[in-house]
This record gives structure tokens, C-alpha cells and sequence, in this order.
């Protein structure tokens, strides 16, 4: 077992795809840094905290990135945003078998404001593009900083997205919340609760991630590659009728989650009889549980994108 | 933010290989890219750092460096964000290996 | 400028807009032809149930008035900073916003955005720049994050960030910035009503917004990064 929380974005990158195939777009030695963190005596990164390229996974062409989440907590600035939206470009223009993000982020670069907001911005975009031109889109999420704002969002955007129990994906963080609105709004030092509420085993039930695996390399490589097997087979653009269904979903959730404040209580009326012990519970026995109970599209949506 | 350059001459090993980066730019933490670039037998170094007036700590970790190894045609630049002068030295060390053990993938990266 | 004086100004013909829990929706009358208007007002925090009341209207018009152009008027405090929606996901129900958003752009549905008031962040990150073009009244505020939080979560003194909001364009909120960066097509100042028609006449399908940032000398680096990831080559700055 290797972790892949562990790894930096640069050792993701080797581990996920087939051994020595990935090329790197516009690498270090270009020193293609940012513009703007110099303003608050920041220092810079020569990939600007994301390292982006094409490589083989499966032996099929894949174009990927990494965002480094030790560097600015991994968010998004004009460049770092610039590299993802061209690689997207690029995947469309050369006709990639599948997009790979292995995402870890804040979301919008503070320090670079607006800059940052527009690139993430672009950066949806993008993906959303490459969706249409019939290319699966995959979202890996197993970082020690989560995936947040709205790079959060952009997750979503993904047509499947793998998690750990480790990784967190949501918009806002606690500290933001709690700040906002106080300890009893959300205590952001209640590391349980951050879990449980952002954290990949609630999102694996709550059907907001569609494949959850151990923190281990192998088995996020493996996730990976099933997805794209499943996705190129199907419609990986946006669909009415995937819409539709995802609307469902996300207004049964709304319904169903009346007077639910506490994310056990979400568990509990999915059926989950012990919902206390979930967090506790290893990889495989959650997911036999999981099975049972999780939420998801309705049957009726099948053969859509839209998971 | 400072920038201090130092410069060898003289050196005796060369590098060879592609360009590689060590590190990441985190809380007391570096990146370090190293690059085999003709400089007349010199090595060359160039550091980014957030901690300013630390320039003579800086000189002495980079004339040990320049001890260990005597490089030649190399080319080292830093981004730094507060790492110690041990941490400094083993992310040196660490670059240095990258390019000169055999099997040096071109996206590797040591944190 | 209150939602009920910005409609009378974009729809001299006549508009059956309504407000619910500063939800807007409705549709309105814009040189002969029928536009769907759907947006927030009282600077409402973006939460679940609200995202959710937009995605719904725009499928709705999706399904039941194929090609008709979509108008968001957009007046948000930014995302709701809630447990609930946070644990509900809020990221998916923002998501799914975007991909009705440009579901509906893909099939023919011109969208366009317009900040009247104030815009922050994740109150429309999924809605205003996901349109086909976004625009914004003169007197209108955008901006990614209040400075009191901006400063405790950067660890940038507030002091500095006010400074740099007063003439920094990346940290400034006035819509002149954005327009400069890429992010607004147009700043809407006198004939409300005309400059609506023409930006439904003007869409383009693809996002141009880096090379507007870059013609506009406001965002310099985005375009030649893209570019030279996307051909394999060198960054060529201006």
C-alpha cells in the first residue's frame, strides 16, 4: 500500500499513469511563474502549483494535471489556471481518450483575486467543453487540503469523481464558516464532523462521488482507469435528460434532508442502521454498506453522463 | 522578497540529463530546478527567498554545497519559503542526485 | 438600483418578472421577441434551495421554449456560509447550475449575465460567468471575498489589501476591472434596453475572455500560457 495523500503532485502524476508515458506541458524549466504574488511578497513556484500534460494510462492517451496542494494550498492564480484551460484545449484539439484532474485546492487564489476567480471561471469552462466534444472527464479527490471552492464546483463538473475517506470536497471551509458565523455554526476544529460532513464517505453516500477507494496509489489508479472503461462506452456530454435526473436527485436530497441538521441523521434515512460506526467502518466493508443504502440517479437515467 | 546569486567557477563534475525539480514551494519548504547549462565550467546559482537578510547563511550553506559537489555547468535556481539551512542543503543534494543517478524520470520530484 | 427600476429599464416592453424569497423569475419582452429572466435580488447569499430554484427555471426553458434567450440578473452576497448547505453539497447544486447554464448555451439558448448590484465569488462563479457574456451596471461591486476574511485568510495585513483594492486592478471590485480582465464583455451605462438587445445579437459560442483580458491589457499572461501549453511551445508575453 503507497499512499497517495502522502505524494506531492509530481509523484501523483507517475503513480497514476503508465510508467514513464507522461509529458509535461510547459514544465519547471520554463519558469513560467506568477505575475501577481510578488505584490505580497510571495514567493513563487516555476509551475505555479500545477503540473499539466498528456500521458498514456491503460495505454490509451490521456491528458492530465496535478495541483500541488502544499504550494499556495494549491489554488488557482492566472497561470496555474491558464495551464489547466490550454491542457483542456489541447485534450479537445488532439482528441484525448480521457481527461485525468487530480485535484487539490483552496479554489480561487486570494492573493490573485480576480485573476484567479476568471481562471476558474475558464477552467469550468473548459471542462465543460471537453465533455461536449465526447471525451470523459475524471476528477480525483484524496489530498490532505480537500478540493474547495470553486474548484469544489469544478469537481462537480467532472463526469465521475473518485475519492478516499480522506479527501474532502466541498465549497466552503470551516474556518470560513465558523469565522462567518460562529463555532456553533461549525466548529472547524471538530476534525469528525468536517469528515463527516465533507468528507468522502458522506459524499460516496449522498452520491456526490461515484467511486471511493483506499488511500493507496494502485487503487486509485485502478478507480481511474474503470471509470474511463465505463464512460467511454456511454454519452459524456451534458444531456437534458442527465440534467433532468441530476435535478431529481439534488431536489429528493433537499426533501429528504428536512430538519436533518447533523450528517448521521442524512445516514440514517438512507436506511444506514448504524450511522455512528460508518466513519469507523474499513474500505470494503463500507462499501458493501454503502451498496445498499447510498443515494444516487434514479435507474430511469441510465446510459447519461450525468452520474 | 530577495534574490541573491552566487557563482563557482571552476568546477569539475558535469551534469547531464534534462532539467529536474525538487521540492515544493511550501511553509518552510523549497523547490530547487537544476539544469545542465554550458557556464564555462561555472556553477550558478540563483535564490528567491520570502526570508530577507539572510544573504551570509545563504553563502555558507552554498560554499558547503559547492564543497560536496564542485559542479560544473550547472545551473540552480531556488524558490524558497523559509526552509532551514538543513532543509536547504538536502533539497541541494536531493537535485543533484536527481540528475545524476541513471533512472531520473523527467517529472519526478522528491518532496 | 432596486430589480423593479432595472426592469422597467431593460424591458420598455413590458415584463411579468416576480420576486420570491429574492428569487426573480419570469420573462420579459425585448425587440419583439420573448426572454426568460431569472436571478437574485437583496443581495441573497447563494444557498442550496436558491441555486437549485435557478437550475429548475432554466431547464424549464430549455424544455418548454426551445432557442429563447435567458437574461440572469445577479445580486448576491456570494455563497450561503452555512453547515447545512455545506453538508447538503452546495458544490453540486452550484455545479449543476453551471452545467444547466451551458447546457442551455449548447443548444442554442443565448445567456446572458448582468450584475446590477453586487457579486461575489460563488454567488456566481455558476451563473453570471458561466453565460455566454456577462455584463454589469457601472455602480455595480464584484469581488471574490470581503477583505476582513481576505486578510485573515491570506495573512496579508487588511491595510494592504485595501490598498491594493484601491488601485490594483486584480484585487480592485469595480466592474471597470473586470472588463479590463476578460471577465465582463461591457459596462451597460445609458439605454439599458438597447444594450441588452445588442448583446443578445452579439453572442459568440466560445469564451474568449483571455484574449479580451489580454487585448484589454488587464490579464496578460492567460492567453499566451494556454497558448503555448495548447501548440507545445514557448510563452510569448506581449
Amino acid at each position: 500500500m503507497s499512499s497517495y495523500l502522502e505524494l506531492t503532485a509530481r509523484q501523483r502524476i507517475p503513480a497514476m499513469f503508465d510508467a514513464g508515458s507522461f509529458e509535461e506541458f510547459l514544465p519547471p524549466s520554463a519558469r513560467v511563474a506568477s505575475p501577481h504574488l510578488a505584490e505580497l511578497d510571495s514567493p513563487v513556484s516555476f509551475d505555479d502549483g500545477v503540473v499539466v500534460g498528456r500521458g498514456l494510462l491503460g495505454g490509451h492517451t490521456v491528458f492530465g494535471a496535478a495541483q500541488e496542494g502544499a504550494f499556495m494550498g494549491g489554488a488557482v492564480g492566472e497561470v496555474h489556471g491558464a495551464k489547466l484551460a490550454g491542457m483542456l484545449r489541447r485534450a479537445i484539439d488532439e482528441r484525448a481518450h480521457a481527461v485525468l484532474l487530480l485535484l487539490e485546492s483552496g479554489g480561487v487564489r486570494l492573493h490573485e483575486a480576480n485573476a484567479g476567480l476568471i481562471a476558474v471561471s475558464e477552467v469550468m469552462r473548459a471542462m465543460l467543453d471537453v465533455r461536449a466534444a465526447g471525451i470523459p472527464v475524471v476528477a480525483v479527490v484524496g489530498g490532505a487540503n480537500g478540493c474547495f471552492g470553486g474548484m469544489g464546483i469544478a469537481a462537480r463538473c467532472a463526469n465521475t469523481v473518485i475519492m478516499s475517506e480522506e479527501g474532502r470536497l466541498a465549497m466552503s471551509g470551516p474556518e470560513v464558516i465558523e469565522t462567518a458565523n460562529g463555532v456553533e455554526e461549525f466548529d472547524s476544529r471538530d476534525r469528525a464532523l468536517v469528515w463527516r460532513t465533507t468528507g468522502g464517505k458522506h459524499r460516496y453516500l449522498m452520491g456526490d462521488c461515484q467511486l471511493l477507494v483506499a488511500d493507496d496509489t494502485a487503487a486509485f489508479r485502478a478507480a481511474a482507469l474503470d471509470a474511463i472503461a465505463d464512460l467511454v462506452q456511454g454519452e459524456v456530454g451534458l444531456t437534458l435528460e442527465g440534467l433532468l435526473a441530476e435535478q431529481d436527485m439534488l431536489a429528493r436530497r433537499l426533501q429528504d434532508a428536512d430538519g436533518a441538521s447533523e450528517p448521521m441523521e442524512l445516514w440514517r434515512r438512507l436506511g444506514v442502521s448504524d450511522p455512528a460506526g460508518v466513519p469507523m467502518l474499513e474500505a470494503d466493508a463500507f462499501l458493501a454498506l454503502a451498496a445498499r443504502h447510498r443515494a444516487g440517479l434514479q435507474p430511469a437515467a441510465s446510459g447519461t453522463g450525468e452520474r | 522578497m530577495e534574490t541573491l546569486q552566487f557563482r563557482f567557477g571552476q568546477g569539475s563534475r558535469p551534469l547531464a540529463g534534462n532539467a529536474q525539480l525538487v521540492g515544493v514551494v511550501g511553509s518552510g519548504n523549497l523547490e530547487v530546478l537544476i539544469e545542465a547549462v554550458p557556464l564555462d565550467g561555472a556553477c550558478e546559482i540563483e535564490v528567491h527567498t520570502a526570508a530577507v537578510g539572510f544573504g551570509a547563511t545563504w553563502g555558507a550553506v552554498m560554499e558547503d554545497f559547492h564543497a560536496r559537489w564542485s559542479l560544473a555547468d550547472a545551473r540552480i535556481s531556488i524558490n524558497d519559503n523559509g526552509a532551514t539551512p538543513a532543509v536547504v542543503s538536502l533539497r541541494l543534494d536531493q537535485a543533484v542526485e536527481s540528475l545524476i543517478s541513471p533512472a531520473a524520470p523527467s517529472t519526478g520530484g522528491t518532496p | 438600483m432596486d430589480w423593479q427600476t432595472l426592469a422597467t429599464q431593460l424591458f420598455p416592453g413590458g415584463h411579468d418578472i416576480v420576486e420570491r424569497d429574492n428569487f426573480l423569475s419570469g420573462s420579459a419582452q425585448v425587440d419583439g421577441k420573448r426572454v426568460a429572466v431569472i436571478g437574485t435580488t437583496g443581495h441573497v447569499p447563494i444557498g442550496i434551495e436558491i441555486a437549485l430554484a435557478q437550475a429548475t427555471a432554466i431547464l424549464k426553458t430549455v424544455q418548454e421554449h426551445p432557442g429563447r434567450p435567458i437574461l440572469i440578473l445577479v445580486d448576491t452576497q456570494g455563497q450561503r456560509l452555512r453547515h447545512r448547505d455545506e453538508m447538503l453539497g452546495i458544490n453540486s447544486y452550484m455545479a449543476h447550475l453551471g452545467k444547466c447554464v451551458d447546457l442551455a448555451r449548447r443548444k442554442g439558448h443565448t445567456v446572458i449575465g448582468l450584475v446590477y448590484d453586487q457579486a461575489l465569488s460563488g454567488g456566481f462563479i455558476t451563473s453570471g460567468l458561466i453565460a455566454s457574456a456577462c455584463y454589469a451596471l457601472p455602480q455595480a461591486t464584484i469581488r471574490v471575498m470581503g477583505l476582513p476574511a481576505m486578510a485573515r485568510i491570506t495573512k496579508v495585513p487588511e491595510e494592504r489589501l485595501t490598498e491594493l483594492a484601491r488601485d490594483n486592478p486584480v484585487f480592485a471590485p469595480g466592474p471597470e476591472n473586470y472588463l479590463r480582465m476578460g471577465g465582463l464583455h461591457g459596462i451597460w451605462e445609458q439605454n439599458l434596453a438597447q444594450e441588452l438587445a445588442q448583446a443578445l445579437a452579439e453572442c459568440s459560442p466560445e469564451d474568449r475572455r483571455m484574449a479580451l483580458g489580454r487585448e484589454r491589457g488587464g490579464r496578460m499572461l492567460a492567453q499566451p500560457v494556454a497558448d503555448a501549453v495548447r501548440a507545445g511551445g514557448d510563452v510569448r508575453a506581449a
